[in-house]
């Protein structure tokens, strides 16, 4: 069985966050000196070799992105940590953020050098105002170090929306904008904020950055599952004993992940489901927990890794009333910007509605998994393609929940 | 402060309306129509970009609202740990119900989606302070703290 891995998370609990000497002591930015002694092409090279995923969800290779910015002609080219961490039941980035913000800096510096930015912004969600403070502080302390000398660093809040967590329209709210997501292409190493080449990546995926540099892409390509390489944090919610966090191989299943790691369900209860990644992520039966919770094993399932977010639910829920909740988050979340999620969202929690209320019938059934699937291959952003994830995978794998409902 | 003053502070800061807003509403609690205005002429962009901008994001309200403003998580892992017994005791408790201010100025209340504390279940945020493990019995004892 897997054990417990912490390389995001390795300074968890040893260092004061607010005291740059602790994460020094630990060898902390001895990365960084060692990749700014790199060439820009070896260094890109290396992170690419490691095979890193972006840990916010969508999976994109870490080292082919930045590669992209490098190769980008441009008088300014920038760096975003996206920290706007909103799936529900997800709060890694906070975890990272608050015990170890120098591993983002890093991180942050680290891209900046391979990709030859000189301006980085955190864009901080507007849930966490109490993080604002310890980041400045850690930002001003790696300054006064020295080793932001050709890279700077602000701290940009949002003010409370789920989309913004997507890239452009996490650049969109940057600039001062309504957080609406951008036609791609182009795609933001080419074309992203205020039209510069622009890196944006995730907390999780920069706090790996100074590992991969100080061990090896190989070394990090051989931890976990060989395709979704290294760890992943994974926050569990819900009816689950162990209410708490766990970074963990790529290749733990979701089965070790609730039994082992999370300790299984209280009060002798049965499990029932589980979802995972978040609140687009899809419900997952008992038979398919043999699952490995890496990137594409996941979608083999019709399942994703997500942000990491671990919903458990015992034979007591109420599966069409949680998503239910869940179908009025994606209402409220959508921005409006494409009919399909718009009008989707809307109809989708309407159906749900009237299906948990115990009005529905089967047509309306058949009508919410017709709409599911049209949205998923026709909005414009990741928020909309998501956003049926739930019902359709519990119409699939729960379809008596809902029957016992119909009129 | 003055919100004249408080916006002139991020007149160099590209983009920085939405941090002008976050800065006015921490004194304000609320968006009146002269901040946006006054945004506007700053950042210089139209009016009515700068009230697409207000009426965006949740945590804006273009309309006046409790001095204190508190929020329930409403998401999933909040709302099967019980987020509606606590609803239920705020209402009580305040007098009012969700989507509004009580009638001294003091509180608002509102819902919002997951303010990213799933560790204590149900959760809700005064003025984006987190109170963990949220119970209907504990909620006189969080309001008496800002209710001086």
């Amino acid at each position: 069985m897997a054990e417990e891995m912490r390389i995001v998370l390795r300074n968890y609990g040893k260092i004061d966050p607010l005291e740059i000497n602790d994460y020094i002591a630990l060898d902390g930015y001895k990365a960084l000196e060692k990749a700014k002694a790199m060439e820009q092409a070896l260094l890109i090279a290396d992170v690419k070799k490691a095979n890193l995923r972006g840990r916010g969800g969508a999976g994109f290779n870490c080292g082919q992105k930045w590669s992209f910015a490098y190769q980008a002609q441009a008088d300014q080219k920038y760096v975003i940590c996206n920290a706007d961490e909103g799936e529900p039941g997800t709060y890694k980035d906070r975890l990272i953020m608050e015990n170890d913000p120098h591993t983002l800096i890093e991180g942050m510096a680290i891209c900046a050098y391979a990709i030859g930015a000189t301006k980085g912004y955190i864009y901080l969600r507007g849930e966490y105002p109490f993080l604002v403070s310890t980041l400045n502080a850690a930002i001003e302390q790696a300054s006064k170090k020295g080793f932001l000398d050709k890279f700077s660093i602000e701290v940009r809040s949002g003010a409370g929306a789920y989309v913004c967590g997507e890239e452009t329209a996490l650049i969109e709210s940057i600039e001062g904008k309504r957080g609406e997501p951008r036609f791609k292409p182009p795609y933001p190493p080419a074309e992203g904020l205020w039209g510069k080449p622009t890196i944006v990546n995730n907390v999780e995926t920069f706090a790996n950055i100074p590992v991969i540099v100080d061990k090896g892409g190989e070394w990090y390509a051989s931890i976990g599952a060989p395709s979704y390489p290294g760890t992943k944090v994974f926050t569990l919610t819900g009816d689950i004993n162990n209410r708490t966090f766990f970074e963990v191989p790529t290749n733990t299943t979701i089965y070790e992940l609730i039994y082992k790691f999370g300790g299984g369900i209280p009060a002798g209860k049965k499990f029932k489901a589980v979802q995972i990644g978040g609140t687009s992520g899809a419900f997952i039966p008992t038979e398919l927990l043999k699952t490995p919770v890496a990137f594409d094993a996941m979608s083999e399932i019709g399942a994703t890794t997500g942000s990491g977010a671990v919903l458990v639910l015992d034979e007591t829920r109420d599966i069409v009333d949680v998503v239910t909740r869940i179908a009025g988050f994606f209402e409220h979340e959508s921005c409006g910007k494409c009919a399909p999620c718009r009008e989707g969202t809307a109809r989708t929690h309407e159906l749900m509605h009237k299906l948990n209320e115990g009005f529905g019938s089967s047509e309306d059934l058949e009508l919410l998994d017709r709409l599911g699937r049209v949205m998923s291959i026709s909005c414009l952003c990741g928020l909309g393609q998501a956003a049926p994830a739930p019902v359709l995978s519990t119409i699939k794998h729960f379809n008596a929940d809902y029957y016992a409902k119909l009129v | 402060m003055d919100y004249k003053a408080i916006i002139a502070k991020y007149r160099d800061t590209t983009g920085g309306i939405l941090e002008a807003f976050n800065a006015v509403q921490k004194e304000l609690s609320y968006l009146p129509e002269e901040v946006i205005a006054e945004a506007a002429r700053i950042f210089n962009i139209p009016a009515a970009e700068a009230y697409g901008v207000a009426t965006f994001y949740s945590m804006y309200s273009v309309e006046a609202r409790g001095k204190n403003v508190i929020r329930i998580c409403e998401s999933a892992p909040c709302h099967i740990a019980g987020a509606d017994e606590v609803i239920a005791a705020l209402e009580r408790e305040l007098g009012i119900l969700m989507g509004e201010s009580t009638v001294d100025g003091l509180f608002a209340l509102e819902f919002t989606e997951c303010v990213g504390q799933c560790q204590a279940t149900p959760v809700i945020t005064i003025n984006g302070e987190p109170f963990f493990d949220v119970t209907a019995a504990k909620v006189p004892g969080i309001l008496a703290k800002f209710q001086k």
